[in-house]
């Protein structure tokens, strides 16, 4: 469970988080959504430390990480898998190195039982034979999927997710997206996921926090986000001419 | 000013962050010995290069000086070892390698923190500074002043090819300055020189790296400032080291 409590963010004189408050529950998927620049990865950044808020708390179970030191928050980060919106797969490794990564730092495995982990995690990201390449030799999808794994290579408690799907094609996204929602029943993980993809709202969304303007303005389910009247929610949602069609045949009462 | 007590308190910052202990010693070794192949074997070909061209023009352009009959010819050799082990050995080597192995730093790591691959680490809870500077700094520190002593014998090398080639004075006379009131703390002088240019040009450089922002662009400014505040810093180093050493 994590746990935020009036988090308030400044740039300068800019603020970018404005008393945000809100509650993450395990083995559901949480969407943080919001136009672009409206401060989702801000407040992402700011829930696994990697920016500081001015104020408020964040709660990790019964841990207010926002009062720890570095070594406090040492202790909690190894809980935490990310996957960063370009992967941020290490250049310098391969494929099977940068999945040990986090266990060549925080476990004693052995050789054996780290390229054990390594192919269980590869093998449930449904990737197989990839061991050996660098980064750059796969596609946005497949390096995705290698972030994910690196993700989840500790069991983590907490995984965040910054724009799985940006750069990939809708096809490779639905499986990103079904991939990160499997996971998170599976093992009954805390799963904090930033988009702005709608597909993966209506796909994952068990529940979702709108932002505008640094403000978290909306609440609920994907059920509910397309009958809901807040203006801001709906300029978002219905952008596109596709999604103001449906909405025009929704009221109509021709689509339910 | 102000912006320049900044960037020292960020650096300062950052240094506290780099020399801790190592998370794993075992981490620490793999990086430290990647980074001296990087940093100084790959170093060898350039620095072999100008040391034996350097050593050449040095004993070329002493011997076109010295006209008197009075001064004898031995002194080609005396200067061109003082000239080489003096400065160029350590001083012109380390402005080179500001150039060379700074920018491949600073682009390295400033790539890493603009593609989140650094976000990651400290994610992870790995101290990102430690373990990508500390090795190079180590490395560069430790065996840098080996790669100027590689350069000194290089450079007295190109001295005596150009003599045998031209037979601008005679062998004898030029391996005689080089027995010339021969120091041995000059050697000692250089390569604490070259230990401390060293340091500034891996930390500096990693420095920039480290707090690069701007995406591409951002890396390649921060190369550039890399390289030029190392040079600047490694000729006040150079002054204050002679100060205190020769002075």
């Amino acid at each position: 469970m994590i746990k935020v409590e009036k988090l308030n963010k400044f740039f300068g004189e800019k603020q970018v988080l404005k008393d945000i408050s809100i509650s993450y529950e395990p083995g559901k998927c949480s969407l943080i959504i919001g136009a672009s620049g409206s401060g989702k990865t801000v407040l992402l950044k700011s829930l696994v430390g990697l920016h500081n808020p001015e104020s408020g708390n964040i709660w990790y179970g019964d841990v207010n990480f926002s009062t720890l030191d570095e070594n406090g928050r040492k202790e909690i980060r190894k809980e935490i898998g990310m996957l960063f919106q370009g992967s941020a797969l290490f250049d310098f490794a391969t494929v099977e190195e940068n999945i040990r990564f986090p266990m060549d730092f925080f476990t004693d495995w052995s050789n054996e039982q780290k390229l054990e982990r390594v192919n269980f995690c590869l093998k449930r990201v449904n990737l197989i034979n990839v061991n050996k390449l660098y980064p750059n030799e796969l596609s946005g999808g497949m390096q995705k999927r290698v972030g994910i794994a690196r993700a989840i290579a500790l069991n983590p408690k907490y995984l965040f997710c910054d724009e799985p799907n940006s750069g990939l094609d809708p096809h490779t996204s639905i499986l990103i997206d079904q991939l990160i929602a499997e996971i998170t029943q599976e093992y009954n993980i805390t799963t904090i996921v930033n988009t702005h993809d709608m597909n993966s709202v209506m796909e994952i969304g068990d529940q979702v926090s709108f932002i505008h303007k640094g403000e978290k303005v909306w609440e609920g389910n994907s059920n509910d986000i397309l009958t809901s009247d807040n203006p801001e929610l709906n300029e978002f949602v219905f952008a596109n001419n596709m999604a103001k069609r449906m909405k025009e045949l929704m009221q109509k009462g021709q689509v339910i | 000013m102000k912006n320049t007590l900044e960037i020292l308190g960020r650096y300062f910052l950052l240094m506290r962050k780099v020399f801790t202990r190592p998370d794993k010693r075992s981490i620490f070794f793999k990086q430290f010995f990647t980074d001296i192949e990087k940093l100084v074997i790959n170093s060898i070909p350039i620095v072999a290069v100008i040391s034996v061209f350097i050593g050449a023009v040095i004993v070329i352009q002493t011997a076109s000086n010295i006209e008197s009959p009075f001064i004898p010819k031995m002194y080609v050799g005396y200067m061109a070892r003082e000239s080489l082990v003096l400065e160029f050995c350590s001083t012109m080597i380390a402005l080179i390698l500001a150039g060379k192995v700074g920018s491949n730093i600073s682009s390295e790591i400033g790539s890493m923190r603009i593609s989140e691959q650094i976000d990651a680490m400290d994610m992870m809870g790995v101290n990102s500074a430690n373990y990508l500077i500390l090795p190079k700094i180590a490395a560069a520190t430790l065996f840098n002043p080996l790669l100027m002593l590689f350069s000194f014998m290089l450079g007295l090398v190109g001295g005596a090819l150009i003599i045998f080639i031209t037979g601008i004075v005679t062998m004898s006379q030029y391996v005689d300055g080089l027995h010339y009131a021969f120091r041995s703390y000059y050697i000692f002088y250089s390569m604490i020189k070259m230990s401390v240019f060293s340091y500034v040009i891996t930390s500096i450089s990693s420095f920039y790296g480290y707090y690069a922002s701007g995406g591409s662009l951002g890396v390649g400014k921060s190369s550039t400032k890399a390289i030029v505040v190392s040079s600047v810093m490694i000729l006040v180093a150079n002054l204050v080291i002679t100060q205190l050493m020769l002075g």
